[in-house]
């Protein structure tokens, strides 16, 4: 009897799951079946399924968004960035965990304390340096991403070095390695599944920042965020081709999920408990 | 690695180099700047307190301060009690488990300038066509009145970032010992007094967590600002993040918008202390 209720129990809880998820994901239901709608199809209802699909809408968001160009944008500043910050961030969490000093705390608490600053408090001088600087390009985003992307990163490194023992470094050395060869063939690779998390962490926020490229960049070389932005400008009520922009523009980031969904989801956990 | 050894700084110069010039001396400079009579190049007079002073007397800028303070209640509340409620739901030992986390975390791995365009559609067309259809008024009109563009933005923002906090319930939900609840089941407690004596308790530091981490974000929102609403009908649903990218890069008056910038960096700073000062205390209680 009583498994007998446990069981119909479960089963309405599973049934309001799926009616929810239904609800959480009709957003993008709606905007992937009114992006294969023609203009008057959508004037007389947006609702339902397109009379007759029609692909162009995607052709042509997909010329003027100049998308493979603003895909190899984005990758190219998410991906140096990355980088960078992997690279970087787990130099220094390594070394401000070897070094038990007063001073080494007083830096890491630094870092962290950073954190504190919001991005628009230090946008205006950011961007005049820089300009000044002639500095407002490509490479000087993804030095800014450096910039604001490695004090968490060094936190969650820094959490994690408390995990590898201080014995592998003396073996190393004494076999006659140095501190960099140490670090890069003893330590990163058993930062691993930290390093997993930090770059999901930034992917996340990088992929899809549109502020301060929007600042730093010019149209030729802008990232998707920032070409959607232009792009949704030019067709206000125009909405079968910004809907299918959108859908567009969404597309590789379902890709990504989609093979990495798991540790997309570990990753987000362990940065947001930490 | 000793202070004084070379190979520690040589690991620490890239970073310090990148925190400096990114975040450190910027912030300083700002701080200094809004002082005077700045204008993104050079300044020529110091003119202490007046930038300050005007922001204050200012009533764009004080209405964006109660919009975002408004908005950021109202979120952290709907946020929480759906991320827990998602939470709990996902974690009952039903088949589609994996699949509804997956679903509920998607909206946020998309960034808030597609979110917020997405939705403009809904607000406007799908919600048009749903009050020409039910005939129910309510549907009609959103994001053109202060009112609905405010509600407009708590809806597309609970909807991005409930995902986010159900993971950070689930981290503490799956930490509760079964043997717990087992216990408690075999003692007759009904499922509303398992949850409100053990689930609840030991929660509740997810809930400080999640509080103050959507707090800040509800602070900081710019991207759907701009893309929902951008600040419109006559500014009256532009938030502070917004109000002061405008001063600046609009009206091009730096000096006035840094100075609103310190003011917004003082009220995220209190709230991240605040939830320092909180966190401190359970742990030396516990």
């Amino acid at each position: 009897m009583k498994k007998n209720k446990e069981r119909r129990n479960l089963l309405s809880i599973e049934i309001l799951g799926l009616l929810l998820g239904l609800i959480w994901i009709s957003p993008f239901y709606l905007m992937i079946v009114n992006a294969f709608k023609t203009k008057r199809d959508i004037f007389s209802g947006v609702l339902g399924f397109p009379s007759e699909p029609v692909f162009e809408n995607f052709v042509e968001a997909f010329i003027d968004l100049e998308f493979l160009k603003s895909l190899f944008n984005s990758l190219l500043i998410t991906g140096f960035s990355i980088a960078i910050i992997i690279l970087f961030s787990s130099m220094a969490g390594y070394a401000l965990a070897r070094n038990k000093s007063k001073l080494s705390g007083v830096i890491f608490f630094i870092f962290v304390a950073a954190m504190l600053i919001p991005f628009q408090s230090v946008m205006i001088p950011l961007v005049s340096i820089f300009g000044q600087a002639d500095m407002l390009n490509a490479g000087g985003l993804i030095f800014m991403y450096l910039g604001f992307g490695c004090s968490l990163s060094i936190f969650l490194y820094h959490g994690a070095m408390t995990g590898v023992s201080k014995s592998l470094d003396e073996a190393a050395i004494i076999d006659g390695a140095n501190r960099f060869q140490t670090f890069w063939y003893i330590i990163f690779p058993l930062l691993k599944p930290i390093s997993v998390t930090v770059a999901i962490l930034n992917v996340i926020w990088i992929w899809n920042d549109y502020l301060l490229p929007s600042l730093v960049l010019n149209e030729s070389n802008a990232t998707i965020p920032l070409k959607m932005f232009y792009f949704f400008g030019q067709y206000t009520k125009q909405w079968h081709l910004a809907l299918a922009g959108l859908t567009i523009a969404i597309l590789p980031v379902i890709i990504g999920y989609f093979f990495a969904q798991k540790q997309i989801i570990n990753g987000v956990s362990e940065g947001a408990v930490k | 690695m000793q202070n004084r050894s070379l190979s520690f700084w040589l690991f620490l110069t890239p970073v310090i180099l990148g925190l400096g010039i990114v975040v450190v001396i910027p912030f300083f400079y700002g701080l200094f700047y809004s002082f005077t009579d700045w204008n993104g190049i050079t300044a020529t007079a110091f003119i202490g307190f007046e930038n300050y002073i005007n922001l204050f007397q200012e009533s764009e800028f004080v209405d964006s301060i109660w919009f975002t303070v408004k908005f950021a209640l109202i979120t952290v509340i709907l946020l929480n009690v759906m991320g827990l409620g998602l939470a709990l739901l996902v974690t009952r030992n039903i088949k589609s488990s994996s699949l509804l986390r997956t679903v509920f975390f998607m909206p946020n791995l998309i960034g808030g300038l597609i979110l917020g365009f997405i939705w403009q559609f809904i607000f406007i067309s799908v919600f048009g066509d749903i009050a020409g259809i039910t005939g129910i008024e309510g549907f009609d009109g959103w994001l053109s009145t202060t009112n609905t563009g405010f509600w407009g933005l708590v809806i597309l923002t609970a909807w991005q970032m409930a995902g986010y906090i159900m993971i950070i319930y689930i981290a503490y939900l799956e930490n509760i010992p079964k043997e717990l609840i087992e216990a408690a089941k075999i003692d007759g407690a009904s499922s509303f007094q398992r949850f409100k004596n053990i689930t609840f308790p030991l929660v509740a530091p997810a809930f400080t967590v999640s509080m103050f981490l959507t707090l800040s974000m509800a602070f900081k929102i710019y991207d759907q600002n701009l893309s929902l609403t951008n600040g419109g009908p006559f500014n009256s649903t532009q938030m502070v993040a917004m109000e002061i990218v405008r001063t600046a890069f609009s009206d091009n008056d730096m000096a006035y918008a840094q100075a609103k910038a310190v003011i917004f960096f003082l009220i995220v700073a209190v709230i991240a202390l605040t939830q320092v000062y909180y966190n401190k205390k359970r742990e030396v209680e516990m």
